[in-house]
């Protein structure tokens, strides 16, 4: 690890004043003091923001709204949460492993880097660490990378469960920075990777994320986060689906569809939804809707079989939204 | 009367020093004044270094040494060999050379006055190289399977050719057949405990606290290579936190441990990373096989081809019993067995939890479940039909073999006969239930070993062997013999191991410390409690004074007279008298008449239930049993422990560990715990172990034949079967992935 120095913040001002200078921010620290011991990650500074009132879990008005600093563990055990919105602390639970969770914050949780084995290994090229230096994922071991989204430059997959969550519930988040503050969809949080893969998040410098906010709606009720793995816990999906459906008559109002696993960033897939809504919630609505997850998929050598699985779990998350009391 | 110690489901004795964290592992032995070591590992797979920019880290805050083979000395490195290490082939000598054998060999060591300025001097290190493109996998048209030389010996454990009977001609004529081909990914042991050395020279005497199943051998091993005598060297070693079989050679981070703090003239301590336990510490080798099997329509076997290959390095020829339990599992006139090396790019391998068994169980056992479905025939019926009288590959009767008794006491607590036999029959609401078996077994060895007993005037026994306990129970199950043979209550007994100057004993492996290490213990403890009596029964002030020795009698820490219900004479009284500590040595091994008579083996059978997913592929074990005949269990309550641990191995072998390789440059690439899969809670159903009544003659005097192997075979074929018969689908690679069942 590369020596740095680290402050801690006295208050938000202070925080963004630092990080504007170039300072990194600090909270839980799962993903980033990981990658400093590898050195993948290399700040000089840090700025602990964990003593600052961003932790606080609310409703307001039929909103949920989540502190940035509130831990992956704390949300998913929250009343409120589990009342408003049960796909979020579905998809938290569903996330890294208690220890992780018990420490990870929510804004943390939605900045993690992604967990390309490449990215890690300093001694092959990858454009996300270092602009330029080519991508090994490519024509190397991939079958836990995106179909989705990808380019030439970068096919790693966004690794963040809530992401996925927060997308499909159109939930949006407060950020400050320098210049004030400014809301926006969760969903514009993410970058394709495109030729400038190192390029992840809209935040511009110095911005602190605030909170995350989720629209109350008819979706939360019928909602479920589903999560294919190899093993049963602590393990990044393969595929991951997002669902929830308005019923109305026994009509399909309005769907929400996202997808995590396959998607360079949480991927939300609008023209599922829109092939979903004014039909019937039966299992060959879902399999039709589904097959458009697929078009554009671009599979690499060894993750084929995520075209097979992503529509199945999609299909499979949809009925579960059915067995939601 | 005896205490009857055995037997008896005990506690661990070492349990509270171990979650009160006062148990002391290897890397927990900080020395006054010591440095820290850290390796820095090739990054080709296979090539030269042309160049070590040394000097750029040599200028780094706190670094005292960079060591490459520019500057190190040319080690000994004088011929040495143990059961541990490959027959044929030499061991890597590191930083010895500009050539780079494989991805993460070990091309220099920095050592620096704290961990932290190492680890960034290390991957500071600028190294360049030339690199080719290694061969690492049996995929590659260059690769070339190779006898094994070691394995054309009378003697081997593993033989490159057997055969008995025409089994080629007949399987060509038979009509039903089997004919099948197995690839099982390597493995790494991935213990929670780093390899770790502490090394600290003074003189030319060494001492390591080093992370050893073989105290004794890591001590020769590491004289060898430095040229000293093997006296001047000591290895400690109390604790080992897991360690699978990744210990029991003495790797090349121990050699730059002592050549660091040689070269630095500081003790020194070096910590493998868990990334760097992917590279020069072993694995289970990825293997292939082939198993072909024909049968008569009621279900004798006619003919059993098993054929495999394993791979290793190109400087050793690591070599298992791939195939060796073929030829006593099942009674078949025509038999052939062939064992392969495939020499690749990259480390040795070495020695995996049931290794060699738990892969070629797995090919052989999964055949024979597609057998059963050829003939029509329940699989554990199957089994019986074909169970042998006597081992037929080597033409010996079995010390014991209780493998049906197995299958009956398993079956019936596994509810076997609740099984439709019919693939993709049984549901559980959307689930796909199956139910799969297998069996286990493993050879009941014992190696030479030795052991003391001392006698303290206190009334405590204090017992010392070489010995290891990387977690089956060594400490307690060693008390326990101790205490029973000689009467005392189990907090009287101190038993210590893990120290190179103690009675040397086998390596910590191959499930026989109890039988080897437990019989030594044993005949020690009757040595010295004879010696004891024959003071007693010369001393005049003795009230056992004039008994015979064949008359006295040992229990609760006194002497009496046989049939005599006096208090008799506490023994420490004796050794009171004496002046001194009374101390007996004695070493033991099997005698090499009845190991010449009978086929010493364990058995057990193995019990799988699975549950899949049919819409998106996911496999859980639901519940588990595995039924063992393994001779006498000196402590249920660790044998269980032990079984469950070996289960839970097998079932990442069936459904997750796989050390995954990128071709291009051979490196590992899930180097990582959060890539490289192994069972966490959530993965772990219920499991049961269950031991049936095996009383054994002939295997030692306690009648033991080990667990600790034979606990990881059978559950990966017993999976593999029950995800057939949950799908339909026949999956013959391991491990079994969502991915191979999605579109079952």
């Amino acid at each position: 690890m590369l020596p740095f120095v680290l402050e801690k913040a006295r208050s938000a001002e202070e925080a963004i004043e630092r990080a504007a200078a170039g300072a990194r921010y600090i909270a839980g620290g799962t993903t980033l003091v990981d990658l400093m011991r590898e050195e993948v990650e290399r700040p000089e500074r840090l700025i602990d923001i964990n003593t600052l009132p961003l932790s606080g879990i609310r409703e307001e008005g039929g909103e949920l709204v989540i502190g940035a600093l509130a831990r992956m563990a704390e949300v998913a055990a929250d009343a409120d949460v589990q009342r408003l919105q049960p796909l979020i602390a579905e998809s938290l639970i569903e996330g890294a492993s208690p220890q992780l969770r018990n420490m990870a914050s929510i804004g943390g949780n939605l900045l993690q880097r992604v967990r390309c084995p490449y990215f890690r290994m300093l001694d092959v090229g990858c454009n996300k660490r270092t602009p330029g230096s080519g991508c090994a994922a490519l024509n190397g071991l991939n079958a836990g990378h995106a179909i989705l989204g990808t380019s030439d430059h970068c096919v790693a997959t966004h690794p963040s469960d809530l992401a996925v969550a927060l997308v499909a519930l159109d939930a949006t988040m407060r950020v400050r920075g320098p210049q004030g503050e400014r809301s926006f969809p969760v969903e514009d949080l993410f970058r394709l990777p495109g030729d400038t893969p190192h390029l992840e998040h809209t935040l511009l410098p110095g911005e602190l994320i605030v909170e995350v906010r989720v629209p109350g709606s008819d979706h939360s009720r019928r909602a479920r986060y589903l999560k294919v793995r190899d093993r049963a816990s602590y393990e990044f999906a393969l595929v991951s689906t997002a669902a929830a459906l308005v019923i109305e008559n026994g009509v399909i109002r309005q769907a929400r569809l996202a997808v995590g696993g396959v998607g360079t960033k949480p991927w939300r897939l609008r023209d599922c939804e829109a092939a979903l809504a004014g039909r019937k919630p039966e299992k060959r609505v879902f399999e039709e809707a589904a097959k458009l997850a697929i078009q554009g998929a671009r599979p690499l050598q060894h993750n084929h079989y995520k075209l097979e699985l992503l529509p199945r779990t999609i299909v499979r998350a949809l009925e579960l939204t059915g067995e939601v009391a | 009367m005896t205490v009857n110690v055995i037997g008896n489901p005990l506690p661990r004795v070492d349990g509270h020093a171990k979650v009160t964290g006062s148990a002391r592992y290897a890397a927990d032995f900080n020395q006054p004044g010591q440095a820290y070591a850290v390796i820095v590992s090739a990054t080709v797979g296979l090539g030269r270094i042309t160049g070590i920019d040394a000097k750029a880290v040599q200028q780094m805050p706190g670094v005292i040494a960079v060591i490459s083979h520019l500057n190190a000395p040319r080690l000994a490195y004088r011929p040495h060999k143990a059961g541990v290490d490959p027959a044929v082939g030499e061991r890597l000598h590191v930083l010895q050379d500009d050539r780079v054998r494989f991805y993460g060999e070990p091309v220099a060591v920095v050592v620096a006055e704290t961990f932290d300025q190492a680890e960034r001097a290390a991957a500071a290190l600028r190294v360049t190289y030339t690199a080719e493109r290694p061969i690492v996998d049996p995929s590659d048209p260059k690769s070339q399977p190779i006898v094994a030389e070691a394995t054309l010996r009378p003697e081997a454990f593993v033989h490159a050719d057997t055969s008995r009977g025409e089994a080629d001609r007949v399987l060509a004529g038979a009509t039903i057949k089997v004919d099948t081909t197995y690839d099982i990914a390597r493995e790494n042991h991935n213990p929670m405990e780093p390899h770790a050395t502490v090394a600290a020279w003074k003189g030319d005497r060494l001492t390591l606290w080093s992370k050893s199943q073989y105290v004794v051998n890591e001590r020769a091993e590491i004289a060898a290579v430095f040229g000293v005598p093997v006296e001047n060297v000591q290895v400690i070693c109390p604790f080992i936190g897991g360690a699978f079989g990744t210990s029991l050679r003495t790797w090349p981070h121990v050699t730059l441990a002592a050549l660091a703090a040689m070269q630095t003239k500081r003790p020194v301590k070096l910590v493998l990373t868990r990334k760097q336990m992917f590279f020069t510490t072993g694995h289970r080798p990825r293997t292939v096989q082939r198993v072909a099997l024909s049968v008569t329509p009621d279900g004798k076997l006619t003919s059993l081809i098993h054929e495999g290959a394993g791979e290793t390095s190109r400087y050793e020829q690591f070599i298992e019993a791939l195939t060796s339990a073929t030829g006593h599992m099942y009674s078949c006139p025509n038999a052939r067995t062939r064992y392969r090396l495939l020499p690749f790019d990259t480390g040795t391998s070495v020695f995996m939890r049931g290794p060699g068994e738990a892969s070629g169980i797995f090919a052989l056992e999964c055949a024979l479940d597609d057998l059963s479905y050829a003939v029509g025939i329940d699989p554990i019926e199957l089994r019986r039909r074909n169970e042998p009288r006597i081992d037929e590959g080597e033409n010996k009767p079995f010390s014991s073999r209780s493998l049906m008794k197995c299958y009956e006491a398993g079956a019936e607590r596994f509810g076997w006969s609740r099984r439709n036999p019919k693939p993709r029959s049984m549901r559980d609401g959307r689930l796909l239930i199956g139910m799969g078996v297998a069996s286990a077994t493993y050879p009941a060895w014992q190696s030479p070993a030795s052991a003391r007993v001392r006698l303290l005037a206190s009334g405590v026994a204090e017992v010392e062997a070489a010995a290891s306990d990387m977690g089956p129970g060594t400490y307690t199950s060693m008390t326990q013999v101790a205490a029973e043979t000689l009467g005392l209550p189990m907090d009287q007994v101190r038993f210590s191991l893990g120290r190179s100057d103690f009675p040397p004993t086998p390596s910590h492996g191959g499930s026989w410390t109890m039988a080897s290490v437990g019989s030594a213990i044993r005949a020690a403890c009757i040595a010295v409690q004879e010696m004891v009596a024959a003071r007693a029964i010369a001393d005049q002030r003795s009230p056992l004074f004039g008994a015979s020795l064949d008359g006295v009698e040992w229990n609760e820490g006194r002497l009496r007279r046989r049939g005599d219900t006096s208090a008799g004479q506490p023994y420490r009284d004796i050794v009171a008298r004496a002046g001194r500590p009374i101390e007996a040595d004695a070493s033991t091994q099997r005698d090499p008449e009845v190991a010449g008579r009978y086929s010493m083996h364990a058995f057990g059978a193995v019990f799988a239930e699975v549950a899949i997913d049919p819409d998106v592929g996911t496999i859980r074990v639901r519940r588990a049993l595995g039924t063992y005949g393994a001779g006498r269990i000196v402590n249920p309550r660790l044998a269980k422990s032990q079984c469950t641990g070996g289960m839970i191995g097998g079932i990442g072998m069936a459904l997750m560990e796989r050390t995954a390789l990128d071709l291009r440059d051979g490196r590992p690439v899930n180097a990582h715990m959060a890539d490289y899969l192994m069972p966490v809670n959530l993965d772990i159903p219920e499991l049961d172990a269950h031991f049936v009544d095996e009383v054994d003659p002939h295997v030692n005097p306690l009648g033991v034949k080990g667990l600790g192997e034979i606990a990881l075979v059978g559950m990966a074929p017993a999976i593999a079967n029950a995800v057939f018969h949950a799908t339909g689908k026949r999956v013959r690679n391991l491990p079994i992935r969502i991915e191979d069942v999605l579109t079952a």
